[in-house]
């Protein structure tokens, strides 16, 4: 879907030393969910930008499904097979009305006025916002928003979603509205998902997490295989999911977990067999 | 405190004028405005007064709504009257200081005075009326295309149209910022309610800055956003709401073309 080859990055091509990107190969299946970890300043949102060509690599190249992201006569191939979700909810609402904003993209692509309308309908039904198809933005939550913002790349039909931190300005409750419509979209309708974020537990539930540093690939694997090398990933000025610390903790205590747990119930499993164990021995 | 304003003053309804298509309903006030300039005798200002109320009824806009348009243009409908009074020379005397013989009264001035105040009345709540039964999305839509034909001369139709989107999308978000830097300037003692109106207006100093900083971040976002989803400024891009014309469109153009008629006849004779 996403093959980046040996890719570079500067804001300033000056000053060398600079580099965001220093040089990363990453190839995203189709169809598959990827979390990419890193600290600020560790280059994943630069690396997320040159995924649709709003930033071109200084060096190495992009392909987005086989297309090279420097062919300008490419681009909007590109960016609507790579839909882009940012940040900010506020910012990157261009309508003052929830279903023009969702027909923004289509409208941009000269879809015929008939077609918009049946893929605004379906898109906020996806991600159930239908009854507030006339509403206006500004009296929406901040999860509500950033599900019109996915609304409004999914009316494109991107075979793939890029969202950059989509959940770091929200509340605990529109985070998990926001993570439970990407998850949604991954397992039913199989759409490629990159999530850049800083929370591990949203990370957890890729099937694939890539931890970056100082603009290189650190580690690159399953989220269980990622989270039980609790050092080195504080090491790398990043957190573990707190169940995962629990179990790390209580294997430095000489109880014996399997270290890959990753899920609440998963933990909760393990230490309950432990439990019923240990009874049954004393 | 900023969170309830409406841009513009639209009232929701489903009244006739309401449903009417916007163009239209610009067209229409442009050739409203225009007869409020051809006209100049006093029963014809009382027919355009009766076609007025008329309009108001059947746009079942509350009366207060009207008022409250007129409002603020209470100080220029005086000092248009005063001028107009005494500036207007004429033959017939009503009234003449006895102390300065310049100051006087005369048929034509005071004629030329109703005139001016009817004038301004009816231009205001003749355009009030185009804001109060149109959404200000609907009017910007409809200003587009009503410039369109102006691209071939190089106006950038699209652009303005998407600027005008943009600026009103951008009001509450805008405004609730500007309450939350007050709090905080507040917080920190800030003083914007005591002095006088230079010493207050230099206290909103604080307040523009970080406003004017956000408002340029906003926009570096909201451009990448744009970018994202393949926005190229208005090339092939087509509408998902199209405008339709219908028979309320067709009717109304006839009714206000017959009274336009009907008035520059009688203007004329």
């Amino acid at each position: 879907m996403i093959d980046a080859k040996n890719i570079t990055f500067t804001y300033d091509e000056e000053e060398p030393k600079k580099y965001v990107l220093k040089g990363l190969d990453l190839h995203i299946k189709r169809g598959s969910f990827v979390a990419v970890l890193g600290h600020n300043g560790s280059g994943k949102s630069t690396l997320a930008k040159t995924f649709n060509g709003i930033l071109l690599p200084s060096g190495g190249t992009v392909y987005v499904a086989g297309m090279d992201t420097k062919d300008e006569t490419k681009i909007f191939d590109i960016r609507s097979t790579a839909g882009m979700v940012f940040q900010n909810p506020d910012n990157q609402m261009v309508a003052a009305i929830v279903e023009d904003e969702v027909a923004f993209a289509p409208e941009n692509l000269g879809v015929e006025p008939s077609e918009i309308r049946r893929r605004v309908d379906e898109c906020l039904e996806t991600v159930n916002m239908s009854e507030f198809a006339k509403s206006s933005p500004s009296r929406l939550s901040g999860g509500q928003k950033q599900r019109i913002a996915i609304a409004a790349v999914l009316a494109m039909e991107p075979e793939c979603i890029i969202l950059d931190e989509p959940t770091a300005m929200l509340d605990p409750k529109g985070r998990s509205e926001v993570i439970k419509t990407i998850k949604e979209l991954n397992k039913s309708r199989n759409m490629t998902v990159v999530l850049i974020t800083h929370f591990m537990e949203e990370a957890a539930i890729a099937d694939r997490v890539v931890v970056m540093n100082h603009g290189r690939i650190e580690m690159d694997d399953t989220p269980s295989k990622i989270f039980s090398q609790v050092e080195k990933i504080k090491e790398l000025g990043l957190d573990v999911p707190q169940v995962t610390e629990l179990v790390f903790e209580l294997k430095k205590q000489g109880i014996d977990l399997p270290s890959d747990i990753i899920t609440i119930e998963e933990c909760h499993r393990a230490i309950l067999e432990k439990l019923k164990k240990g009874t049954k021995n004393d | 405190m900023f969170k309830d304003i409406t841009i513009g003053q639209y009232v929701d309804g489903n009244s006739v004028i309401h449903r009417m298509d916007a163009r239209v309903k610009i067209l229409l006030s442009i050739l409203y405005i225009i007869l409020l300039f051809v006209i100049d005798s006093i029963a014809l200002y009382a027919v355009f007064g009766v076609f007025t109320a008329f309009l108001v009824i059947i746009s079942r806009v509350p009366f207060k709504y009207i008022i409250k348009g007129l409002k603020p243009m209470l100080y220029i409908l005086i000092f248009t009257a005063v001028i107009n009074l005494f500036v207007t020379g004429g033959e017939t005397v009503l009234w003449q200081s006895s102390l300065w013989k310049g100051l006087k009264i005369t048929k034509e001035g005071l004629t030329i005075a109703v005139q001016m105040v009817l004038r301004l009345v009816f231009l205001v709540i003749g355009t009030s009326l185009l804001t109060l039964t149109t959404t200000p999305i609907m009017l910007t839509d409809g200003i587009e295309k009503l410039l369109k034909p102006l691209d071939a001369v190089k106006v950038p139709s699209h652009e303005i149209a998407m600027m005008m989107t943009i600026a009103i999308r951008f009001i509450p978000t805008l405004s609730e910022e500007t309450e939350k830097i007050i709090k905080a300037q507040k917080a920190r003692g800030a003083d914007f309610e005591s002095g006088n109106i230079i010493k207050r207006t230099k206290a909103m100093v604080p307040i523009l800055v970080p406003l004017f900083i956000s408002a340029f971040k906003r926009a570096d976002d909201l451009a990448i956003a744009m970018d994202s989803r393949c926005y190229n400024s208005g090339k092939k891009r087509t509408r998902m709401k199209q405008m339709k014309m219908t028979w309320i469109d067709a009717a109304a153009s006839g009714v206000m073309i017959a009274f336009s008629v009907f008035v520059i006849i009688i203007q004329r004779f």
